[in-house]
């Protein structure tokens, strides 16, 4: 397997983290309570931790004396590899709720299979992530249960943003030619493989919050291959804002 | 109790503290001690989640990876700071939910330094530098403070914030190092932050109306124009070790005091900004309140939620 | 709708060692306590096990019945080893 396939596969695990802990950064200060606040910024820390993690690899892969930061903050919009669940904006807790809890549960299965991964640098990584996200999916589907079963209107608010996220669910089981190589070295994760876990998970949640299962068959796709959503432009406006302003220079 | 009764248990409760002893939650107090420790404790708990919005506001934009986890934990250390504080006021009877109304109606102040805007990356190093440096001073001398869930909260916050000035001085420093454009935002930032940080440690101790009695209740141990010239004799050589110039033309060194003499705080500007004329109090103040008010909902779920569960749980025990 | 109530929060350092009381905080159940617990007050690592408890499930002593609690027990000299006089011959009692 060459070096760029692996990169490219990183990218599809990694630039998850780093857009998902980007949106939940955003809330830091802003959450219903200061409990929350700082949970949230938690799953925040976590995510962000992960990215490095896997970043820093990339640019030992990469040589050339390529930094973390030049991986995080200089690529263009179609280099960045997130599914399109985790640019979802914050539109109000109760998508940040549902877009976590779609993505922890797929998260944490990626994982459990990463951790046997040949590449110990990955595995490891996976290893030591595992245990924040079980916390993490532990919180989002607690948190999908109180909405769900909570008031009237938080139950509403939550279904909306279950039906408006569940588009974006079938996007975590495709697989990219770089993926496909990956999974026949015995480095990537099979994700097809976790489809039928993650939706019996999921549902089991949602019905025990109450919540309607959206039966529509049609989903959206592309951030894989770094085709996104009209959110992304504006999130990366931030991300690279220093980056892109001043170019060249250490903080 | 009559008058004397109660004069006497003063009399009492203040040598309590003269001789060290602290005063717990449910200790017989004056209630002017209690009015004052809620308004003290409160203000200090507001200017922790208020002063979370300027430097949240850079989170989605540090230029680092390492710089932005450093920032975000530091941001949510106030947030748990706050907690903390809102705890320890707590146990004197008043609710948090009350105290948030009092901020929110603008009945309750918080530190007038979180009303100047960040507007350089510059300012999240000044900030934490000079802001952080200025409460240091302000909150050691509390760990000994006389009532105990206070002097308690204190001792977990200084122990945190140990490493929030150092975050804010290593963004300063590297800036001062990097190149003539980073050296510029690193001034400016220094420029627009040294007054307003001076403010912050208080009026002059003549105009200040709370300093006698917060002494003897040991909620102050040194008086607002000591803590300031601390503050100056120690910040001013950290800038002259990074190469970066204090905006006083007055600051000198004094060989015979000791200490480092300075220009006039414009105190003005900081009415103004206390009356609520600062350059962010509005932004500030409906960012707080639109959080709590889009949080409504989510609080009322998960008390709802958890209702429900109760009552399944007692129903299964029937 | 009714505010999260309080709840006091108590944290094992390390094993060995007893839970000691670290703080309160609000949530609105006991799961959602003890996460918040775990997020509020461990994140530099300062605990292996936390306890919570709804505050008003505490019941405490009252301080002005510091007297007829405390005192009494302050003339009871005989229950401390150094009331009785031994030779200091005797080692290891």
């Amino acid at each position: 397997m060459k070096n760029e396939n692996l990169i490219q596969y990183i990218y599809g695990i990694a630039d998850n983290a780093l857009i998902l802990g980007q949106r939940l950064s955003e809330l830091c200060g802003h959450g219903p309570n200061l409990e929350t606040d700082i949970a949230g910024t938690n799953m925040a820390l976590d995510l962000l931790g992960q990215t490095r993690s896997y970043y820093q690899y990339v640019a030992q892969l990469s040589g050339e004396g390529t930094t973390e930061d030049d991986i995080a903050f200089l690529r263009t919009e179609r280099q960045y590899k997130n599914v399109l669940l985790v640019e979802q904006p914050n539109t109000h807790f109760g998508y940040v709720i549902t877009r976590q809890f779609f993505y922890d549960v797929f998260h944490l299965l990626l994982l459990q299979e990463l951790q046997n991964s040949k590449d110990e640098t990955l595995a490891a990584i996976a290893k030591k992530g595992i245990k924040e996200v079980s916390y993490h999916q532990r919180f989002s589907s607690d948190w999908i249960k109180r909405l769900g079963d909570g008031t009237e209107v938080s139950h509403s608010k939550v279904q909306e943003a279950v039906d408006n996220l569940w588009k974006f669910t079938d996007e975590l089981f495709h697989t990219t030619e770089d993926d496909k190589v990956a999974i026949k070295s015995g480095i990537g994760v099979d994700v097809t493989q976790l489809k039928s876990a993650y939706y019996e998970k999921i549902k089991a949640i949602l019905e025990e919050a109450t919540l309607n299962i959206p039966d529509h068959k049609w989903f959206r796709k592309g951030g894989k291959e770094g085709i996104h959503s009209e959110h992304m432009g504006y999130l990366l406006s931030d991300l690279q804002y220093m980056q892109r302003t001043y170019p060249d220079m250490k903080w | 109790m009559s008058e004397q009764e109660i004069k006497n248990m003063e009399e009492i409760f203040e040598q309590r503290i003269a001789r060290d002893e602290k005063i717990e939650p449910k200790d017989w107090m004056p209630e002017k001690y209690r009015k004052t420790h809620i308004r003290q404790i409160s203000q200090h708990a507001h200017s922790e989640i208020v002063g979370m919005l300027p430097e949240g506001n850079w989170v989605t934009r540090a230029p680092s990876m390492r710089r932005k986890v450093a920032l975000l934990a530091k941001v949510q250390d106030e947030a748990g700071h706050g907690l903390y504080l809102y705890s320890a006021c707590e146990t004197l009877g008043v609710s948090r939910e009350e105290l948030y109304e009092q901020l929110h109606t603008g009945k309750a102040k918080y530190s007038s330094i979180f009303n100047y805007p960040t507007v350089t990356w510059a300012d999240i190093g000044a900030i934490g530098w000079l802001v952080d440096g200025a409460a240091i001073i302000n909150q050691v001398p509390l760990c000994s403070t006389s009532y105990g869930p206070y002097a308690r909260a204190m001792v977990r916050v200084c122990k945190e914030e140990s490493f929030h000035q150092r975050q804010g001085y290593e963004i300063m420093m590297t800036l001062a190092k990097g190149t003539p454009e980073q050296k510029e935002l690193a001034q400016d930032a220094l420029n627009r932050w040294w007054w307003p940080s001076l403010m912050m440690l208080g009026p002059t101790d003549a105009e200040s109306v709370h300093t006698a009695q917060s002494m003897k209740w040991k909620l102050k141990r040194k008086t607002n124009d000591e803590l300031r010239q601390q503050f100056i004799d120690q910040t001013v050589p950290q800038a002259d070790l990074i190469g970066l110039t204090v905006p006083d033309p007055d600051l000198k060194w004094n060989e015979e005091t000791g200490h480092y003499d300075f220009g006039s705080i414009d105190w003005d500007e900081f009415w103004q900004v206390v009356k609520g004329h600062g350059p962010c109090n509005k932004e500030r103040m409906s960012a707080r309140v639109d959080a709590w008010e889009n949080g409504a909902w989510v609080r009322d779920a998960a008390m709802a939620y958890a209702e429900k569960q109760n009552d399944k749980e007692i129903k299964k025990a029937i | 709708m009714r505010n999260w109530p309080l709840w006091e929060v108590f944290v094992r350092s390390k094993n060995g060692l007893e839970h000691r009381h670290f703080g309160s905080l609000h949530a609105a159940d006991e799961e959602m306590a003890l996460e918040n617990a775990r997020d509020v007050y461990t994140r530099r690592s300062e605990g292996v096990s936390i306890w919570v408890v709804e505050s008003k499930h505490i019941t405490a002593s009252n301080p002005e019945h510091h007297g007829e609690l405390f005192e009494p027990a302050q003339d009871k000299v005989y229950r401390h080893p150094t009331f009785y006089d031994l030779p200091d011959e005797v080692k290891h009692m």
